[in-house]
């Protein structure tokens, strides 16, 4: 916790995102995007931590977020995420769906394309809530119940799935290629096959218990079929969609509602979640032969359960270690990251060892020295 | 009614027309302003429909600000969690070091308004950010000392130390001027070296002024300072003082200093001679600045009691006969005099934002150096305005999360206020409404989470997303809205023939139990999946039972014997021959009461015609079935 800084930039923060690096290069991230909500104006913005490779970093005023840029938003930022290295997509709580173009020289956004109406209903406007894309695919999801895919450089939309679901679907995210999972606010995972022409999900899971609604979703990096829901009720649900429809396992992370929750891309056996809660946990399991991690299918009610046991080197398990096994003993680690009494944490998101979150109250935190 | 304090100030409105008569509403931060129809004697000109906003407080608004209020309400709410239990040395610690983290807020704002304020190209901006900075230092000035005097309540020998850093801290011009000389050629011959040398030795600094200038050394080495951790006491420090005092005076005598005009004006300084500081009035630039130094060079061993004294003899003469003194001077001068309500009430009139008098009062109310103090309203001063500024904060559209925490803090009024305010904020997204309703669960407001729910309900339902509308009324375990969401559905289902959003109704789980007309959808959509699978029997078993269990509406029983009809007609019998009596008993209950009801209300006679049509070919079915059952079941297996 002493590596984090605290800004504030006098709006409230409803998403942040890093810049893509790319993979070959070892470079830590250095600039990320922020979207505000609730403002009478509302942005988004450009900012740079001027991460240039340097590796001694203990003077912690030296990480202070600068603002490079920022360009006028419609409407509250529901989601966003970059396109390309140089284009970000964000989602408008008007419906609009915007592409917006970061000039590196100049250091300037401007529009590049924007769908103004994407979303709605037919007398009013319908926010849209989640984006994904996959440069040049670009789907949406919204509380119209629809799902929208656009393509980055074409006029018009590709495919709209009308009436996909009777409730909001408050995130999306891909499975594969051609396939989508969308989760709802009755506490539904829909997963969506392209290829196919009707309008019907390919398969539908659920929590046999209370319809909690679920606002964010998140897919394993490496095993497709692993992915991590965050709902309502603040609890951490691990999912197998191959087999069957309930999920794998259930964890109490937080009181309030869970937003976002994101695998680290490269490290996955760490997870990070934010909720309403003003609270950021990093989870971390550990793999090893001795097929770890939590009771199967029941709910795991302590935060922190670490086996004594270290864990043995060599052999690593073939089954993910966030799926059960049948060993009681838990081998999960979770560490609050920000200090606490925040309000409610918003957004987070990670990239190699740095950690960036905005928060209601007004302030973003970086963290470049997370433990992965 | 109680006497005004101060002259209200005027606002002009500048759109409306001359000489006509305005109306108003007050709001909770603002008064709504508009033109009426009567006309004055001189009015001209037709009426004007706008409404204007008169607003008060512009500052919430302001980008930068808006961090102090937000850093603000993290130290806020770091400081209602200090326990209790701890002794009182730890706490008076606490408290002091969450003064100066307030102080630290607003340093950081007033340096980034400065800034602004210098490097913008706008006149007008320039105006408005310097504005903010100079009340800022005001603000600042004021809390320092409030710290010092109320939340440090430093004794006799510290207090005047504690000045002494006061007036330093808000007189920082001297470093610069003293990097100034020294980085000159000669700093001996600059022409602002002796006003440095000066300036220092009126802020008590000798070690820099012996640095500027070796003469004097001895005397300025030699000055006794309090030194509050060590052993000596403070009759001690009195003594030494006075002999260092008279060798002062004594040097004065001898014209030690006669043929250095300077040194002998520092010398009278060291002396503690009024003239002298008063003719330096330059270089103090304020009456507090001449007020500690004169105390420090005349009386160090100053008891806080006395301190009223000399400030009010110190403002007096610093002041030249024609200029009056300033707010600012008077909230000062009431500090002094440890008048704490005098210096809160006069800072509530001099500011247009209470956030300055909220935050302190709240801290020296922690300090417990409010007298319980009822206000004619029954809350406390604290409290009072608390509230009050939360409620400025609650009108603004983004600050309103933080007035929460405020309002918790407020035992008598805080949830009353809340429950009253948080209806009202505009919820556009669907995001924003959760977190309205974590709020109000949070704080078990249930009034507000159904009204809240039922909104949200309400327009999803106008837009046909009747899986958003069940899900907002299973969060406000609304019964009756669930019982509406199902009538939806069934109406549907009766017009179109099939159902619509068969994904929310085959998922309803344990939701299901919220309404008897949601039991009811889910049943029937089952017995549907049921005839569907070619399950029979049991599908009549389902249909059988939502009758007799009276889960069905009336209304209904209708369309659900038409749905036995394919049952009774199958070539296996599927209702045995109790089920058919059961079936022919609903009908003849629904025929009765259709009859009853039909002398009422008039129905073309093609409606009639289907519905004896219905009745009629339901009667022979349930009749050739109840045969066949009966056969069946008297038949004897061989």
């Amino acid at each position: 916790m002493e590596n984090i800084n605290a800004k504030y930039v006098s709006q409230k923060i409803s998403k942040t995102r890093w810049r893509l690096v790319s993979h070959a290069s070892l470079q830590q991230p250095d600039v990320f995007a922020t979207g505000s909500w609730d403002n009478e104006v509302n942005k988004i913005s450009f900012w740079s931590i001027g991460n240039h490779g340097s590796s001694d970093m203990d003077d912690g005023f030296e990480g202070d977020p600068q603002l490079l840029c920022e360009h006028k938003h419609d409407g509250d930022v529901l989601d966003l995420q970059f396109l390309d290295q140089d284009r970000i997509v964000t989602t408008s709580s008007t419906g609009a769906v915007t592409i917006f173009r970061l000039h590196q020289n100049s250091q300037t956004i401007s529009v590049a394309q924007r769908w103004p109406r994407a979303h709605g209903f037919p007398c009013e406007n319908a926010p849209c809530t989640g984006v994904v894309c996959s440069s040049p695919e670009i789907v949406t999801v919204g509380e119209d119940g629809k799902i929208i895919v656009f393509r980055a450089d074409q006029e018009g939309v590709i495919r709209v799935i009308e009436n996909a679901d009777s409730s909001t679907i408050h995130a999306v995210t891909y499975l594969r290629t051609t396939e989508i999972l969308t989760v709802n606010s009755i506490g539904q995972l829909k997963l969506w096959d392209f290829r196919q022409q009707s309008n019907a999900p390919s398969q539908i899971l659920s929590l046999s218990g209370d319809r909690v609604p679920l606002h964010c979703v998140d897919r394993h990096p490496n095993q497709q079929h692993i992915v991590a829901t965050g709902g309502q009720d603040g609890m951490l649900c691990v999912w197998d969609v191959r087999q069957g429809s309930t999920p794998f396992s259930l964890m109490e992370a937080h009181s309030a509602e869970m937003w976002e929750v994101r695998f680290h891309p490269t490290n996955p056996d760490h997870l990070f979640t934010c909720s309403e809660d003003g609270s950021l946990l990093h989870w971390e399991t550990s793999t090893s032969s001795d097929m770890p991690s939590f009771l199967q299918g029941g709910r795991n009610n302590s935060m922190i359960s670490r086996s004594a046991m270290a864990p043995a080197g060599g052999n690593q398990s073939l089954i993910n270690a966030w799926l059960s096994g049948d060993s009681s003993k838990g081998r999960l680690e979770t560490t609050h990251m920000l200090p606490s009494q925040t309000l409610s944490v918003n957004s987070l998101d990670v990239l190699g060892q740095c950690l960036v979150c905005g928060t209601d109250g007004e302030a973003i935190f970086v963290n470049r020295q997370v433990p992965v | 009614m109680e006497e005004v304090d101060v002259e209200p100030t005027v606002t002009n409105i500048p759109a409306a027309s001359d000489g006509k008569h305005l109306g108003f509403a007050w709001g909770p931060g603002d008064i709504l302003v508009y033109e009426t129809l009567y006309k004055g004697s001189d009015a001209k000109g037709s009426g004007c429909s706008f409404i204007h906003e008169v607003r008060k407080d512009e500052d919430i608004y302001s980008p930068i600000l808006r961090k102090l209020f937000n850093e603000s309400h993290h130290i806020f709410v770091g400081l209602q969690t200090i326990r209790e239990d701890l002794p009182s040395k730890n706490k008076k610690n606490q408290f002091v070091s969450i003064s100066k983290n307030y102080r630290s807020v607003i340093r950081a704002c007033m340096e980034e308004l400065q800034q602004v304020a210098v490097s913008t190209k706008e006149a007008a901006v320039a105006t408005q950010y310097g504005n903010q900075v100079s009340i800022l230092l005001a603000i600042e000035l004021i809390w320092n000392l409030c710290e010092v005097l109320f939340i440090d309540a430093a004794p006799a020998g510290s207090l005047l130390l504690h000045l002494l850093d006061w007036v330093r801290l808000h007189k920082a011009d001297v470093d610069e001027k003293a990097r100034e000389v020294l980085q000159s050629e000669s700093p001996a011959e600059h022409r602002d070296y002796w006003d440095v040398v000066v300036s220092y030795v009126l802020q008590g600094r000798l070690e820099e002024a012996r640095s500027m200038y070796k003469l004097i050394d001895t005397l300025l080495s030699r000055m006794p300072f309090y030194n509050p951790g060590g052993n000596q006491t403070l009759t001690e420090f009195d003594v030494k003082w006075r002999h260092w005092h008279d060798e002062v005076n004594r040097c004065l005598q001898d014209n030690s200093f006669a043929s250095n005009r300077h040194l002998e004006i520092i010398c009278k300084i060291l002396a503690g001679d009024e003239d002298t500081l008063l003719e330096h009035k330059e270089l103090l630039s304020t009456w507090y600045h001449f007020l500690v130094t004169r105390l420090l060079f005349s009386h160090p061993t100053v008891k806080p009691t006395e301190l009223h004294y000399y400030a009010q003899s110190c403002l007096t003469m610093f002041l030249d006969s024609r200029s009056v003194p300033e707010p600012l001077d008077n909230i000062l001068l009431a500090a002094f005099e440890f008048d704490i309500h005098q210096v809160i009430k006069d800072c509530s009139i001099a500011l247009n934002n209470w956030w300055f008098v909220a935050h302190l009062t709240d801290l020296l109310d922690h300090c417990k150096l409010l007298q319980s103090h009822n206000l004619h309203f029954g809350s406390n001063l604290r409290e009072f305005l608390l509230l009050e500024y939360a409620s400025g904060l609650f009108t603004h559209h983004s600050l309103w999360q933080l007035a929460v925490d405020y309002f918790d803090h407020c035992p008598e009024f805080g949830h009353v206020y809340l429950e009253l305010q948080i209806e009202r904020v505009p919820l556009d997204t669907e995001r924003k409404a959760l977190k309205v309703l974590r709020i109000c669960d949070q704080r078990q407001m249930s009034e507000q989470v159904r009204s809240i729910c039922k909104i949200m309900a309400m327009r999803a339902l106008r837009n046909n997303r009747l899986g958003s509308a069940l899900s907002w009324s299973i969060r406000a375990k609304d019964a009756a809205f669930a019982t509406l969401i199902s009538e939806r559905f069934l109406q549907d289902y009766c017009t179109r023939g099939t159902f619509s959003d068969l994904d929310l109704i085959d998922n309803l789980g344990p939701a299901m139990l919220l309404s008897d007309r949601l039991t009811f959808l889910g049943k029937y959509r089952e017995f549907h999946k049921l005839y569907g699978e070619k399950r029979f029997g049991e599908a009549a078993k389902l249909l059988l039972s939502l009758m007799t269990a009276k889960i069905a509406p009336r209304s209904f029983w209708m369309t659900l014997l038409t749905d036995a009809l394919p049952l009774l007609e199958q070539k296996e019998v599927i209702f045995s021959a109790d089920q058919t009596h059961e079936l022919m008993f609903c009908l003849e209950e629904l025929t009765s009461c259709l009859n009853a009801s039909a002398l009422g209300s008039p129905k073309t006679s093609q409606d009639e015609d289907i519905e004896l049509t219905k009745v009629e070919l339901l009667r022979l079915s349930l009749a050739r079935n109840l045969a066949m059952a009966i056969i069946k079941e008297g038949t004897v297996e061989a």
